[in-house]
């Protein structure tokens, strides 16, 4: 069975060429320090399961300090210039976007096909990561198309990949990272206090106000945590469950669906989460760009899924 | 209740600027050690959630396509491309690219889109070719705030259309925590609750597409 340890394996290398390359790089203004971090992001792909929990805690912590105290910076690495670039575009034509579309093609016949190919019984793609895998494996196969397409120097998708994964930088641990504070939150039982604050603190006589107490707790904390996945329990445990339907009688479903798109307004206006620090990075946006970009439509959808929310889950026209 | 002081932590670390990887990971350890967990325990529960989540990275894998065929010209070509086509403009393209989004994302196929996969190579390429086109000379704030836009209507498309298709985690996900709250809901219902904010989402979004196009070309003009 082909476990997602494999597409981690991949990962592990890709960042370990990186590191490698930092450390090649004479005019690298970071050089050993940003070659250790990717090597180091390297190890945690690599050897990341025997390195055992606290090992783990370590490596995140030399990451974070290196990341977080200006010790990564871009190298220098070369790249084709403008002129260069239309040239090969002029010849290449519509043809260049092919490897581009292969990988979601493949991520997504992979995520049908493999649930559904089995051996002796046994499924050949471990059932939960199908989707990791598969994405893995439509990189392999567009890149092998883009080399074929392209003919490129044989180091340059390697340096290619440098140059952009210099230029996410230290954001690119950051979505781990909030996962794992994330599980130190609830750890350390913040949810469960902020329930309590919640339950006790807030108005809840009204229907209206324990409504709109739900939605818009639900989107503020969802801001804090980065994850409206993290948020939910916490809210429907406090407010949803007991008082909204247990009180009101409200629909379950209507407040669980609704509940949950109040966090994703959240997601959309937060710092913390990944939506919005990877296209930040990858675009070479500065901070708070994308979530400009999001906040007026996140206030809208806020306001009117809390109205709507107050009008369909206590509706008594309908089953 | 302690452990509630690693919030303010987080607060006020991220509105003074310091490195956000600090202030995460300074946020998590006064949360857990205000909160009366054993720092040995804390730092292996970081590390064990760090290992555990490596699956988001894995979308870095695309990084060598992408910059191999950017290193060949793929976003001049998808700029040639929209400004060949008269009828659109950034904002109308990017309401395309909105409906798409929500319409496969609720259908369960959200591998056809993301930020690294199409909106770094495609998406914003495209949307910037055409103020280009459309609008003439750019300058840098323009750029800056279409790229910006490309990657809103990503996640914007993505949020408010997954949560219409039942098999995937946000469904499955609510499910499970009222069923820990002994209330049992059918998934379907669920997904169908989900439809009447798809579609606020997406006629307000749509319509901020189209004042985009105006403030676009407003600012071109002067």
């Amino acid at each position: 069975m082909i476990r997602v340890g494999a597409a981690y394996a991949v990962a592990g290398l890709l960042f370990g060429a990186i590191a490698l390359l930092s450390a090649a790089d004479r005019g690298h203004p970071r050089r050993w320090l940003s070659s250790t971090f990717w090597g180091l992001f390297s190890a945690s792909f690599l050897i990341g399961d025997v390195l055992g929990d606290l090992g783990n805690g370590a490596l995140v912590l030399a990451l974070v300090l290196i990341g977080g105290c200006g010790g990564l910076r871009a190298g220098r690495s070369s790249t084709t210039g403008v002129a260069e670039r239309e040239a090969i575009a002029a010849r290449l034509g519509p043809r260049l976007f092919l490897p581009v579309l292969i990988v979601p093609l493949t991520a997504l016949a992979g995520s049908l096909a493999f649930k559904a190919i089995t051996i002796a019984g046994r499924p050949v793609v471990e059932p939960a990561q199908v989707t990791v895998i598969s994405l893995t494996l439509g990189v392999i196969l567009a890149l092998l198309a883009a080399v074929i397409l392209v003919k490129p120097p044989l180091a340059a998708p390697l340096q290619e990949a440098r140059r952009l994964m210099d230029s996410v930088g230290w954001s690119a641990i950051l979505p781990q990272l909030l996962a794992a504070l994330g599980a130190v939150f609830a750890l350390a039982g913040v949810g469960r206090a902020v329930g309590g604050l919640v339950g006790h603190w807030l108005p809840m006589d009204s229907r209206i106000a324990a409504v709109a107490a739900y939605g818009l707790g639900m989107a503020l904390f969802t801001m804090i945590m980065g994850n409206a996945f993290a948020a939910f329990p916490v809210m429907v445990a406090a407010i949803g469950a007991p008082i909204l339907v247990g009180r009101f009688g409200g629909d379950a479903a209507v407040i669980g669906a609704m509940g949950m798109l109040c966090g994703y307004c959240g997601t959309l206006m937060t710092p913390m989460a990944s939506h919005n620090i990877v296209p930040t990075a990858l675009l070479g946006l500065p901070p708070g760009a994308v979530i400009r970009a999001q906040v007026p439509t996140a206030i809208l959808v806020l306001l009117a899924t809390v109205t709507l929310m107050c009008l369909l889950a206590f509706r008594t026209w309908a089953a | 209740m302690m452990s509630l002081l690693g919030v303010p932590v987080l607060l006020i670390g991220l509105l003074a600027r310091f490195n956000p990887l600090l202030v995460v990971t300074a946020a998590g350890l006064v949360a857990g050690l205000a909160g009366g967990v054993d720092p040995l325990t804390l730092l292996a529960a970081f590390g064990k959630a760090f290992n555990d989540s490596r699956y988001i990275s894995v979308a870095f894998l695309i990084l060598p396509v992408i910059g191999l065929l950017e290193r060949s010209g793929l976003q001049v070509q998808a700029r040639a491309v929209v400004s060949r086509l008269r009828a659109l403009t950034v904002g109308r393209f990017l309401v395309g690219y909105l409906a798409a989004r929500q319409v496969t994302a609720s259908l369960g196929l959200l591998s056809l889109g993301g930020h690294a996969a199409m909106v770094r190579p495609l998406i914003a390429p495209m949307a910037e070719g055409l103020a280009d086109s459309r609008l003439g000379p750019t300058n840098a704030a323009r750029r800056l705030l279409v790229r910006a836009h490309a990657a809103a209507v990503d996640n914007i498309g993505a949020f408010f259309g997954e949560d219409i298709f039942v098999a995937l985690g946000s469904v499955l996900l609510i499910q499970a925590v009222l069923q820990q709250n002994r209330i049992t809901v059918d998934p379907l219902r669920v997904a169908f609750w989900a439809i009447p904010t798809a579609l606020v989402a997406f006629v307000v979004h749509a319509l901020r597409l189209l004042v985009l196009d105006r403030t676009l070309s407003r600012r071109a003009v002067n």
